[in-house]
């Protein structure tokens, strides 16, 4: 927690600091608007493949992107992780993308700081999706069993820079399970464990009734 | 930039017995009222320039002037002539952005009087402006190819402006025989939508496969190579071996120099081809109120300054997305938008007399190359100090060994691409 407020106190700094040399914060919006024709208004995507990046924690999209930054360089990501205390936590390597390791590469980390804490501050908009009411109960049970207690509150938190899985897009989110099981993207052990309980107790159909309930969830 | 305007503010002052009469903007300003910015041009470039404006500073009073009732994106318009798409999911109206604020004229800019700022319309009315933004698009280059005037691209479409004409190249190909000849023939650079007609084969070849398998595609080139040419050409030969053939320029002198529609022919320095169905793909140049405007170059497209895309022909006009020289970018739709938001804020910055950001670009562009078969090029840009160019920083192409899930990712991302990117025109 402590960290996690030494983060912000340093990201307020930045932006004040750009606030003054040119009146307003245009400077976040003239990079943030380069994101949005594909993140949607604010972060909140209505293409279902494409994320929401609303309301995410600040260090969950600093870790992401640096992550696809850094894909094709583990010490160069393990150096900008040692340049900031503040990016401690940062442990999600590797991040499978298809195209975001092109673009993050194209942003400094003081920019990818902006970033993060703009669409960290935007509340999310969660999308109306289709869902099976059957598959989907039976997904709120597994969250509960299994998930709930780092993504807390039905998986609306961003707490502990988790990330938001209500509302999440339908397509991203099995595109995202496929990844961690796979082991294309990197993730905590405790999560690792769950996930094989999962597979162990109800097989491959456990991630698609999770899919199911978490597009249930609205706002 | 600011020397210009006041050299312009000193010429309209110059000329204050006149100016006085037509209710020149001096006095509103005097009174405080609020700034009038136009945009000609309803595309990827000035519904977001439109829209941009009005947020960066609500006080502003935006009109944005189309020709059009609706609008039908290119972007997707090959899928509807592979026949995967109907043209009602390209058609998106303007009735979001009035909620913006944003007065949404439907009339057809005829000219603007740089000197008197204001902008003429076919209706007859005119509109005032502190700033302009012009977003035409491309015009077609009629007669420059020889033969090719506006009734043969009814025999003969070109469907580089999505809607009557894509429905049209549409219903060619379903009337097609099996076994028939489809040719295309992409135009020298520069040319909005660098790898449209690559993709244009590939939905059209996957409509043949399926459809109507004995028959070919011909592609005779202006040029000798193409925009994410490896890319396609290994999904032609993935998907579609035997199908098409490409023929670069070189091997033809230089590509299509003539058509003709009754014979439905065209002919290169060397040879003549018969086709069934031809997609005539001509020279472009900006659209044509650029011209008309005086601001175009002799390469017929508008040079700019690439920090703000302030025309460097004409003070406080901006030109963005294709009829633009964006020296780095391509004309493209996601181009279009990156640049249109540049474009807003320089004019915000410049009205409000603060300086603006740096600027920031970016391009991300897919084609679909079959239904589970994806490809994309994505670029992050800066602007370079000497303003010469928008220098690329970041970037690159879907990589050549990327595996069949990854391609399959790439078409449902480009979907939601499309849903965002229309989104942000739209809504």
């Amino acid at each position: 927690m402590h960290k996690t407020l030494r983060v912000t106190g340093l990201l307020i700094l930045t932006i004040l600091l750009h606030t003054v040399a040119i009146a307003g914060d245009k400077s976040v919006t003239m990079i943030t608007d380069t994101c949005v024709a594909c993140h949607g208004d604010q972060g909140n995507s209505v293409g279902p493949a494409i994320p929401n990046l609303a309301g995410m924690s600040s260090n969950y999209l600093i870790a992401a992107m640096l992550a696809y930054k850094y894909d094709d360089d583990e010490d160069k990501l393990a150096e900008a992780i040692e340049s900031e205390p503040a990016f401690e936590d940062v442990e999600e390597f590797p991040r499978y993308s298809t195209i975001m390791g092109r673009i993050a590469k194209g942003y400094t980390i003081e920019e990818i700081k902006m970033i993060a804490e703009y669409f960290s501050s935007i509340t999310p908009k969660f999308p109306t999706q289709n869902y099976d009411a059957d598959l989907a109960s039976a997904g709120q049970e597994l969250h509960e069993i299994h998930c709930e207690k780092c993504h807390e509150n039905e998986g609306r938190s961003a707490e502990d820079d988790t990330g938001i899985l209500a509302g999440q897009w339908k397509p991203y989110f099995l595109y995202t399970m496929h990844d961690f099981i796979n082991g294309d993207r990197g993730m905590p052990k405790k999560m690792k464990k769950e996930l094989d309980e999962i597979a162990e107790t109800v097989g491959d159909d456990g991630i698609k009734q999770l899919a199911e309930y978490y597009a249930s969830i609205s706002d | 930039m600011k020397k210009l305007n006041r050299r312009d503010f000193i010429k309209l002052g110059g000329g204050s017995v006149v100016a006085g009469t037509a209710g020149f903007s001096i006095p509103n300003i005097a009174l405080g009222a609020s700034k009038k910015v136009v945009v000609i041009g309803g595309g990827a470039g000035g519904t977001i320039a439109a829209k941009y404006l009005r947020r960066a500073d609500s006080s502003l009073e935006v009109t944005l002037i189309e020709k059009n009732d609706d609008y039908h994106s290119c972007f997707m318009s090959n899928e509807v002539i592979g026949g995967d798409r109907k043209i009602e999911t390209i058609r998106h109206t303007y009735d979001g952005l009035k909620k913006h604020g944003i007065n949404v004229v439907k009339s057809k800019a005829t000219g603007v009087d740089v000197d008197a700022k204001k902008v003429m319309t076919e209706s007859g009315d005119s509109f005032s402006y502190d700033r302009l933004v012009v977003s035409p698009g491309i015009s077609i280059k009629w007669g420059t190819l020889e033969g090719y005037d506006e009734a043969a691209s009814e025999i003969m479409p070109h469907a580089w402006k999505a809607g009557s004409q894509t429905a049209l190249l549409r219903k060619q190909l379903e009337s097609m025989d099996d076994g028939g000849l489809v040719i295309l023939t992409p135009p020298g650079n520069p040319f909005r939508c660098p790898p449209g007609p690559y993709e244009r084969v590939c939905q059209i070849a996957h409509y043949l496969k399926h459809s109507k398998p004995k028959s070919k595609i011909l592609i005779l080139d202006a040029k000798d190579k193409f925009s994410k040419q490896a890319l396609f050409m290994q999904g032609w030969k993935a998907r579609y071996d035997g199908m098409i053939e490409w023929v670069p320029g070189a091997d033809t002198g230089g590509g299509v120099t003539s058509v003709d529609s009754g014979s439905m022919t065209v002919s290169t320095d060397f040879d003549d081809y018969k086709g069934d169905v031809i997609n005539v793909i001509p020279p472009q140049a900006a659209g044509k109120i650029a011209q008309v405007a005086g601001l175009t170059n002799d390469s017929g497209w508008c040079p700019v300054d690439l920090g703000t895309f302030e025309s460097t022909i004409h003070a406080g006009i901006y030109v963005i997305g294709d009829a633009s020289i964006a020296k780095g970018m391509p004309k493209s739709a996601y181009a279009a938008n990156s640049q249109a938001k540049v474009c807003a804020a320089a004019i915000v910055a410049s009205l409000n007399d603060h300086d603006m950001a740096d600027p920031s670009y970016v391009n991300t562009c897919y084609s679909l190359i079959a239904p589970d078969y994806g490809i994309s090029v994505a670029a992050v840009y800066r602007l370079a100090e000497d303003r010469s160019e928008i220098s690329q920083v970041a970037g690159g192409l879907t990589p050549s060994d990327a595996s069949p899930d990854a391609l399959e990712r790439e078409v449902q991302y480009a979907y939601s691409w499309y849903d965002n990117i229309i989104a942000d025109m739209f809504t």
